[in-house]
């Protein structure tokens, strides 16, 4: 493992020289690490780039890593990992992807995960994306993660891109059981020329499932956002979605959240704001103390974070 | 001591609202401002804090001419400001304004503390939002702690703690300035209607029509104040 990957595993997944439990560290587009439990198995695939992790249920409390980082340019890094979970299983993952470039040539990760969920189990997805370097090589990460959920299975999604990221394209699909529940919570800070394209579709096809759909994004510099979600519910089931941004500088959101209700008892809400920091705001923290700019950075990072 | 020297204030719109106010805030002191609504207080009280600029006058703190200056130096310069309103916010949590205000990070029993002041557990809020999921008494309440956690604030201004707070918090909140009365070593410029609140004041000023109508010690001031509840004619304007 290189020293640029060990800076980045720091940045995405609090690695501080060494994992406990499973793991599997993708670098430049092949495996630096890999480590199995007793109950959480990792396997490379035959046929494409990537990796089957098969998820027993005895894995209680577990953690699993899969880190992915890119450390210089001219590397276009495609892979697949599949999650299969047995039911009853409840285990925390942490995917995190960092991208560096010094050089001219574009340094790309492209993460497709898919989470097959059975009967009751319960993961913890935590994903966080950087991009570092001063090359002038676009840093790009265009992750996908597709999501099943069985019945009464419970997927907590945290994904957070906080800078340094040229280009993303964040595509997220899932589709529900009975008293299923998903809940996603993403953060995105775009700065300078950067773009973000965000996209999710939530299909709800069990009775009484249920999806939270949270996105907290900052737009600064001259950078562009475009957000769409799609909550469809077929069934009894609610849905909730909260698209809220905070534009500074120049910065633009398009924001456009959809709704389809297939069943007369799919109750489906969303709430969606944009525009800048509101001047009270500043003001309250202006009085404690903190300066302007102080201010600002307190209330981007209150938002960020928040639930 | 804080002093306002022939202060005004002219509106966006025009209109003058504060007509050269003069005022001594002592050290040690707590000091109620009262008098009818729209009669200029709280825009005396943005003119302190600095959230609003003096069209005339100057405003001295410790003889030092703070008149320029905006709300940041007032703040680090010592005065503490808590809002009639209490601002919301989306993710910022109470323990992010507290450690603001105080300036460090703060453990656990500092939070249940400050918080244990305005009658709430620092357990239960500690890590909640100050957003529009806590109630009007809720929020006025951290608003009152935040102010409190200003551990080098020499001079406290409170624009009507009392609004939108439930009667057993109200109980509380003279306890807290009570307590604050009793420390002696803070200014306190609080702004209210309440009985209860001018009843432990130290100064009273009654401010009417931007300008001060009466102002001395409790004893002198308050009787003539609830004498003209039972006048047909306010003494007030009486004097005027």
């Amino acid at each position: 493992m290189n020293s640029v990957t060990e800076k980045l595993l720091k940045v995405v997944s609090d690695f501080s020289g060494e994992f406990k439990g499973a793991y599997n560290i993708r670098e430049d587009g092949g495996c630096a690490a890999r480590q199995s439990t007793k109950h959480i198995h990792i396997e490379s695939k035959q046929d494409k780039p990537g990796i089957d992790i098969r998820i027993d249920a005895e894995a209680q409390g577990e953690t699993v890593y899969i880190p992915a980082c890119v450390t210089h340019g001219n590397v276009d890094d495609l892979v697949y990992n599949d999650f299969y979970v047995a039911a009853g299983a409840d285990v925390t993952v942490i995917a995190g992807c960092g991208v560096h470039t010094n050089g001219e040539g574009e340094a790309r990760h492209n993460g497709i995960h898919r989470f097959f969920l059975e009967k009751g189990a319960h993961i913890l997805y935590k994903e966080k994306h950087v991009g570092v370097g001063k090359g002038i090589g676009l840093r790009r990460i265009d992750p996908v993660t597709e999501i099943t959920l069985g019945e009464d299975a419970v997927l907590e999604m945290e994904t957070i891109q906080l800078g340094g990221v040229d280009t993303t394209d964040r595509r997220t699909r899932a589709t529900l059981g009975p008293r299923a529940r998903l809940t996603i919570h993403e953060s995105l800070m775009t700065d300078g020329k950067e773009t973000a394209t965000t996209e999710f579709a939530v299909t709800m096809e069990g009775e009484d499932a249920a999806v939270d759909l949270i996105s907290r994004s900052v737009a600064k510099g001259e950078s562009r956002q475009s957000y769409h979600s799609r909550i469809a519910g077929n069934c009894r089931c609610t849905g909730h979605s909260e698209c809220d941004a905070i534009l500074v500088d120049h910065g633009t959101v398009n924001a456009a959240p959809e709704l389809y209700a297939g069943d007369l008892d799919a109750a489906l809400i969303h709430e969606a704001a944009i525009g800048k920091i509101a001047g009270e705001q500043i003001v309250k923290l202006r009085t404690l103390g903190l300066t302007e700019e102080q201010a600002e950075a307190k209330i981007i990072e209150g938002f960020l974070r928040g639930k | 001591m804080l002093v306002l020297d022939q202060v005004y204030w002219r509106a966006p719109d025009g209109e003058e609202i504060v007509k050269g106010v003069s005022l001594e805030i002592a050290p040690g002191k707590l000091t109620v401002v009262t008098g009818p609504n729209g009669g200029g207080k709280t825009s005396i009280a943005k003119l302190v804090a600095g959230l609003m600029a003096p069209t005339a006058g100057r405003i001295l703190l410790d003889g030092e001419d703070i008149t320029a200056m905006d709300i940041t130096g007032r703040a680090q310069k010592g005065i503490a400001y808590a809002f009639q309103q209490p601002v919301r916010f989306k993710g910022v949590t109470v323990r992010d304004l507290l450690e603001i205000a105080a300036g460090n990070p703060l453990e656990e029993d500092e939070l249940c503390g400050l918080l244990g002041k305005v009658g709430l557990c620092a357990r239960d809020y500690m890590d909640r939002p100050v957003d529009a999921s806590l109630s009007g008494g809720e929020s006025k309440r951290i608003e009152i702690a935040t102010v409190l956690a200003r551990k080098d604030a020499k001079f406290l201004v409170f624009d009507e703690p009392e609004a939108g707070i439930d009667l057993w918090s109200f109980t509380n909140l003279i306890d807290v300035f009570g307590r604050l009365k009793e420390e002696r070593s803070r200014g306190l410029f609080v702004i209210s209607h309440q009985e209860r609140i001018l009843e432990i004041a130290d100064e009273v000023v009654v401010i009417a029509a931007g300008q001060v109508r009466l102002s001395g010690s409790r004893a002198e001031v308050l009787p003539q104040l609830l004498a003209g509840e039972k006048q047909d004619l306010c003494p007030i304007h009486q004097r005027a």
